[in-house]
């Protein structure tokens, strides 16, 4: 059924809700506040300016840049949390998926830190908030790999990902980075699946961004595998096979060995030639990971056009998270007084 | 589309999410709908084969029901429809000025102008039940004359078409407004400015509504049910 008509039911309040949060996304005018400013407390008065407000009113004095990032995200995991408590079906599930990225990055750093032995007390704070889940400390009790692949990983939502392209024996073997990659192209994957079978303006936007971010995942494995040991055909089943890219691309891709063949691949579709072009690593050029997430701002500005879908609450939560990229790279800027670069921030609005 | 593009020889994509809520229910529709088709082809071929043709003809169940019921059911879709409508247009809007309206209170009393809008829509519906229902008047059927009956029949006709007109105008005119209604408030809360250009937006959505109701009047005007 046409979803303008029955939207609203579900989600109508929700999605209101979170335009009004959107409204607070900083804009242009309150970064040229930021930019000028001199000392970290500068920093907050012009924040407390904002839609933020006096979420640094309790820190003591000498304020440092990784409080303000976990201020930050603690606001937007409040934010969050909010609204995937008031989230009905399948809003609720999608909340979910959107969460399991940072679940799958807890995951990892879990199990990097288990391999390592360190205490799960030293790496749980360093968990994204947006991630925990119950099972999660669990994951310190499992001595041998097999022990944490069956009494742990199978019990977490990650589990049809984890089931599908890792088993035990790899855990041990494989690089935490290949798994990590391997998970989230398994993700990717079923949130891709999962948005176009809701159909309408939400398979429409969805699809889109995550067409985008299997692309830029595919580039970015491309580029920093280039000397490393991982051979042609592991890095071949990174590709998450939802993007652009796929089947073509990827496969071009993987015979890349050099940056400029994955430059020419880049060539042959239009959106990444451009990206691919304006950037460098020259000064005063802007690199391919601030072009990629430009990029991906303007894809998720664009998430706003359309009412009555889910992909706003996707698109809100990369832009607040950009959001929080630039307001730490302005206050590490202003913290190491190092201000030549302090302009390199990615406007939203 | 995704599925489509596999080529051969590459390991297929799922297509399928791992997450599923609901049980697809398409297939039994499916069923029943079939079933019920072939039960009315079935019954119609054989009457048509058999030479009783003529019972396929529906005639008789027009001139054999009362005509007080064709009124009655004329004015209870003009309301019902309308209030289903105006309904559906309320919620729409509602939710979007609750939700809206956390983070932009301003909007709270503005946007009480686009639920007055759909509000409108039953209003509508109203004075058409009340005007259809006083042509209903009280007749003694087994006496009137076949002229009379006649123009008794064609007369609840007329309100149960004005009824339905009113009623669907009505209902696609309050999702119309509401839908608008919802999109007003939420660009209200982001713009102020945005305000009145779409409430010109709107108007336009409830004026079609206006176009049932007048219509509905001329159907009705004339339909005087005869007495003895």
């Amino acid at each position: 059924m046409m979803p303008e008509i029955s939207f609203n039911i579900d989600h109508g309040y929700l999605e209101g809700l979170l335009r009004g949060f959107k409204s607070g996304i900083l804009k242009q005018a309150d970064y040229l506040n930021l930019i000028q400013c001199e000392t970290l407390d500068d920093l907050k008065l012009h924040l407390q300016s904002t839609d933020y407000g006096n979420f640094l009113a309790n820190e003591p004095s000498p304020l440092t840049v990784s409080v303000i990032d976990d201020k930050l995200r603690e606001k937007l995991v409040i934010e969050v949390e909010h609204m995937r408590n008031h989230a009905l079906e399948p809003l609720s599930t999608f909340l979910d998926y959107v969460k399991y990225s940072y679940m799958i990055d807890n995951v990892i750093l879990l199990i990097t830190g288990t391999l390592h032995g360190r205490p799960i007390h030293e790496l749980l704070p360093k968990c994204h908030p947006l991630g925990t889940f119950d099972q999660l400390a669990a994951i310190n009790l499992a001595n041998t790999s097999i022990m944490l692949y069956n009494a742990v990983l199978v019990d977490t939502p990650l589990a049809p990902y984890i089931k599908d392209c890792i088993s035990a024996e790899d855990l041990d073997e494989m690089n935490v980075e290949i798994i990590r990659n391997t998970l989230y192209k398994s993700y990717l994957e079923d949130f891709y699946n999962f948005c176009k079978k809701q159909g309408g303006a939400t398979a429409d936007v969805m699809c889109e961004a995550l067409a985008f971010d299997a692309d830029r995942r595919a580039f970015i494995i491309t580029i920093n595998s280039f000397g490393t040991e991982l051979s042609k055909d592991d890095r071949m089943k990174l590709y998450p096979r939802c993007g652009n890219l796929y089947p073509t691309g990827l496969k071009m891709l993987g015979e890349c060995d050099d940056y400029e063949q994955v430059k020419a691949v880049a060539d042959y579709y239009p959106q990444y030639k451009e990206l691919f072009e304006n950037s460098g690593s020259n000064p005063g050029e802007k690199t391919l990971e601030d072009k990629f997430f430009e990029h991906e701002v303007k894809l998720m500005k664009k998430a706003f056009m359309q009412q009555f879908q889910f992909g706003v609450f996707y698109a809100y939560i990369r832009l607040k998270e950009q959001e929080n990229r630039n307001i730490l790279w302005i206050g590490e800027c202003v913290a190491q007084r190092h201000r030549a670069k302090i302009d390199s921030y990615i406007p939203i609005f | 589309m995704q599925a489509n593009r596999t080529p051969h020889g590459v390991m297929p994509v799922p297509t399928e999410p791992t997450k599923r809520y609901g049980t697809p229910l398409g297939a039994i529709y499916g069923i029943i709908s079939s079933v019920l088709i072939f039960l009315l082809v079935l019954v119609g071929i054989y009457y048509v084969l058999t030479g009783k043709g003529s019972r396929v003809d529906i005639g008789w169940f027009f001139l054999s029901t009362s005509p007080y019921m064709w009124a009655l059911t004329g004015v209870g879709l003009a309301i019902s429809l309308s209030v289903v409508g105006a309904a559906w247009g309320i919620y729409t809007t509602g939710v979007s000025i609750n939700g809206g309206g956390v983070k932009a209170p301003r909007i709270k009393t503005k946007n009480l102008i686009s639920i007055i809008f759909c509000e409108a829509v039953a209003i509508y519906g109203i004075i058409m039940a009340i005007v259809i229902s006083t042509n209903i008047s009280v007749c003694e059927i087994a006496l009137l004359s076949s002229v009379k009956a006649i123009i008794n029949l064609i007369s609840s006709f007329k309100m149960f078409g004005a009824g339905l007109t009113v009623g669907i105008c009505n209902l696609a005119c309050g999702i119309c407004v509401g839908i608008v209604g919802s999109g007003a408030a939420l660009a209200d809360a982001a713009n102020s400015t945005l305000f009145v250009k779409i409430l010109i937006i709107e108007i336009f959505g409830s004026a079609i509504g206006l176009f049932g109701l007048i219509i509905a009047i001329l159907q009705t005007t004339g339909a005087g049910m005869a007495s003895e």
